[in-house]
């Protein structure tokens, strides 16, 4: 059912510094899903984006969209839209002008403007604002006249650059809320990019993680929080308490001198690897039928859960959410169940990764 | 205390302003009611604007003023877009501002002697078969000199409110489909239309008063309100009728600004 309508094969992007900012990304976005790029800043994913709307050359490599190869199409040629992390709101024009703009470079009929700048304003529930200046919106709905103006050209593929950073907490939260929804109506692809792990779950029907210009492991968010592929994943993609380990069979690993059952198999017998634990896995009990015993440090309350820092007696820290909160300096127990753990090998590739998943899980 | 001091602080400005500006405006105006004899008159008005001589030297200059903002603008404005854009931006600014620490009569004197019959471009005319041209004196020689003189001064805000615009606009400009021409006409020279304006502020309103490049390179040809007011003061002695040309200047300066005043945050209570 769902088509191919964005693929980069092996594209690679040096800069003249000597700079590799891509290296080897290769992906394809299908019709109608809500794809984020997900990395720290730095990592390359401001880069994909602008090579597949046409702002930067790549060095090596193809884009292809809806089957062609667009690498020497210029922006204005290319059928996709980019909303952008300032939104680029042009000063000189009101909310109707700005969102028209795609429209009246295209010639397009009087009448047809006025109605599709309509809708799309209505599509952002601000079809009440045409006619005010952009100084006079707020940060949330230049934001909208942004989507407004990005979508009114009806694109294919809508680019979205880091687009709720300059937002505060509550109105981020709604407009992730509201891009779904918009994603989900329009029926078109979101190629949404950000930094914040948080906004990538919520929203994504595929994540890709990126680190240092390279794609490290892409899934739906579930598989990726619950199954990251390495260190800087589990790391990145909410927060873990990551053990260093030795995967003594399959099913069975150990770490700080005790053995453990866990759901992971597949690897060599007595290899050391590392084991992720989420904090919200851990369960508090009392030293005795605790699995571990570690030393409350800190407690922090955070609303909805207490954010307790522990340590254990080899000096590891352990991050536990518990909505009771502890005593500081007590000495409590850890429990947590074979699927609370997931090991990750060091240096897997993902195909390596997925394949050794697929081999035992069914 | 401290306000003590501010005032301090801005004491020689303001006596600079007073004796420099406010007096020496005040002083036109007075003398504009004065005739030759210093008898207390509005004959200067009336003779103005009812003398049809008066009446053409301000079309006169007016238009050549215009012609020659026009011709900053048109020279200015592309040659700021490409210095925006280049690598070592600042060095090639520095190359167009460099022009204006030399006097503007050694300038003067630099053009009679490349317009001159046997100048330099009538050489050069004549090296590819073109025979010799009477190019100095003519109007088309003032205008082309003249726009020359102003053209760093139309250059520097332009570039200015070039170099202000994020690259983002322009991206998103071509992202939405708009070509490289479409994008300049609607995005980027509206966006750049305060720079232009304080252009034409700074090169109109001069522009309209030149005497001394009329003289040396429009050979007296040209007389615009400017020759007038120096023949009035130095020549003829009417000091009332210069002060009157002068007060029509000053006025014409105003309206000037007012039209070329950028309207900020309108509509903004509606």
């Amino acid at each position: 059912m769902s088509k191919t309508i964005v693929e980069l094969k092996n594209v690679y992007k040096k800069y003249d510094d000597g700079f590799t900012a891509l290296k080897n990304i290769s992906f394809k976005l299908q019709e109608g899903e809500f794809y984020t790029l997900l990395g720290p800043s730095g990592c390359g994913k401001t880069t994909i984006l602008q090579s597949i709307a046409g702002f930067t050359e790549v060095t090596s490599g193809q884009v292809l969209f809806d089957g062609k190869k667009i690498n020497d199409i210029p922006a204005n040629k290319r059928q996709l839209n980019t909303v952008f992390q300032d939104y680029a709101l042009f000063p000189n024009m009101n909310v109707f002008d700005n969102v028209a703009f795609g429209l009246v470079v295209h010639n397009a009929k009087k009448d047809e403007i006025k109605t599709r700048v309509h809708d799309a304003l209505k599509m952002v529930q601000l079809e009440q604002y045409a006619n005010r200046e952009i100084s006079e919106l707020s940060g949330g709905q230049q934001q909208r006249i942004a989507i407004a103006r990005a979508i009114v050209n009806r694109p294919k593929v809508l680019l979205l650059d880091e687009p709720l950073s300059a937002l505060d907490a509550k109105l981020r939260k709604d407009m992730q809320y509201e891009l779904r929804e918009l994603q989900q109506n329009l029926g078109i692809t979101f190629l949404f990019v950000t930094h914040d792990q948080e906004e990538a779950l919520a929203m994504s029907d595929e994540i890709f993680v990126m680190n240092k210009g390279e794609i490290l492991q892409n899934g739906s968010p579930v598989d990726i929080y619950d199954e990251p592929i390495n260190h800087f994943v589990a790391d990145f993609i909410g927060e873990s308490n990551i053990i260093p380990g030795k995967m003594v069979a399959d099913y069975q690993v150990a770490f700080l001198g005790h053995q453990f059952e866990c759901a992971d198999a597949g690897m060599r017998p007595n290899e050391p690897v590392e084991v992720v634990i989420r904090p919200e896995d851990l369960v508090i009990t009392t030293p005795e039928q605790g699995k571990l015993q570690v030393k409350v440090d800190t407690q922090l309350f955070r609303g909805d859960y207490y954010e307790i820092l522990a340590y254990d007696k080899a000096g590891n820290e352990w991050l536990i959410h518990s909505t009771n909160a502890s005593t500081d300096d007590a000495i409590v127990g850890l429990t947590f169940g074979p699927n609370d753990m997931h090991i990750m090998r060091y240096n897997e590739t993902e195909a390596k990764f997925n394949h050794r998943l697929e081999s035992y899980e069914d | 205390m401290k306000r003590n001091y501010r005032g301090l602080f801005f004491t020689p400005y303001v006596l600079w302003l007073a004796m420099f500006v406010i007096a020496p405006v005040a002083l036109i105006i007075y003398y504009s009611f004065f005739n030759i004899h210093h008898h207390f008159t509005f004959a200067n008005y009336q003779e103005f604007f009812s003398s049809g001589t008066y009446l053409t030297m301000t079309a006169n200059s007016v238009l050549y003023a215009f012609l020659i903002t026009l011709f900053a603008i048109l020279i200015s404005y592309p040659m700021a877009l490409v210095i925006s854009k280049l690598k070592h931006r600042d060095l090639w600014i520095l190359l167009v501002i460099l022009p204006t620490w030399i006097n503007l009569l050694l300038k003067a004197y630099a053009f009679i002697g490349l317009l001159s019959h046997d100048g330099l471009v009538n050489d050069l005319f004549q090296f590819f078969g073109i025979p010799a041209q009477h190019m100095l004196f003519t109007d088309a020689s003032f205008i082309l000199v003249a726009a020359y003189i102003q053209i760093p001064f139309m250059i520097l805000p332009i570039y200015n409110s070039l170099t202000d615009i994020s690259d983002s606009y322009i991206r998103a400009s071509r992202d939405l489909g708009a070509t490289k021409w479409q994008t300049l006409t609607k995005v980027i020279i509206p966006m750049t239309m305060p720079g232009i304006k304080s252009g034409i502020q700074i090169v109109f309103i001069p522009s309209l008063s030149l005497f001394m490049l009329s003289r040396l390179i429009g050979g007296n040809k040209v007389i615009t309100l400017g020759t007038a007011v120096e023949e009035h003061f130095l020549t003829t002695m009417n000091w009332g009728m210069g002060s009157t040309i002068g007060v029509v200047l000053i006025i014409s300066m105003v309206i000037v600004m007012l039209l070329t005043n950028t309207k900020r945050k309108r509509r903004r209570t509606s």
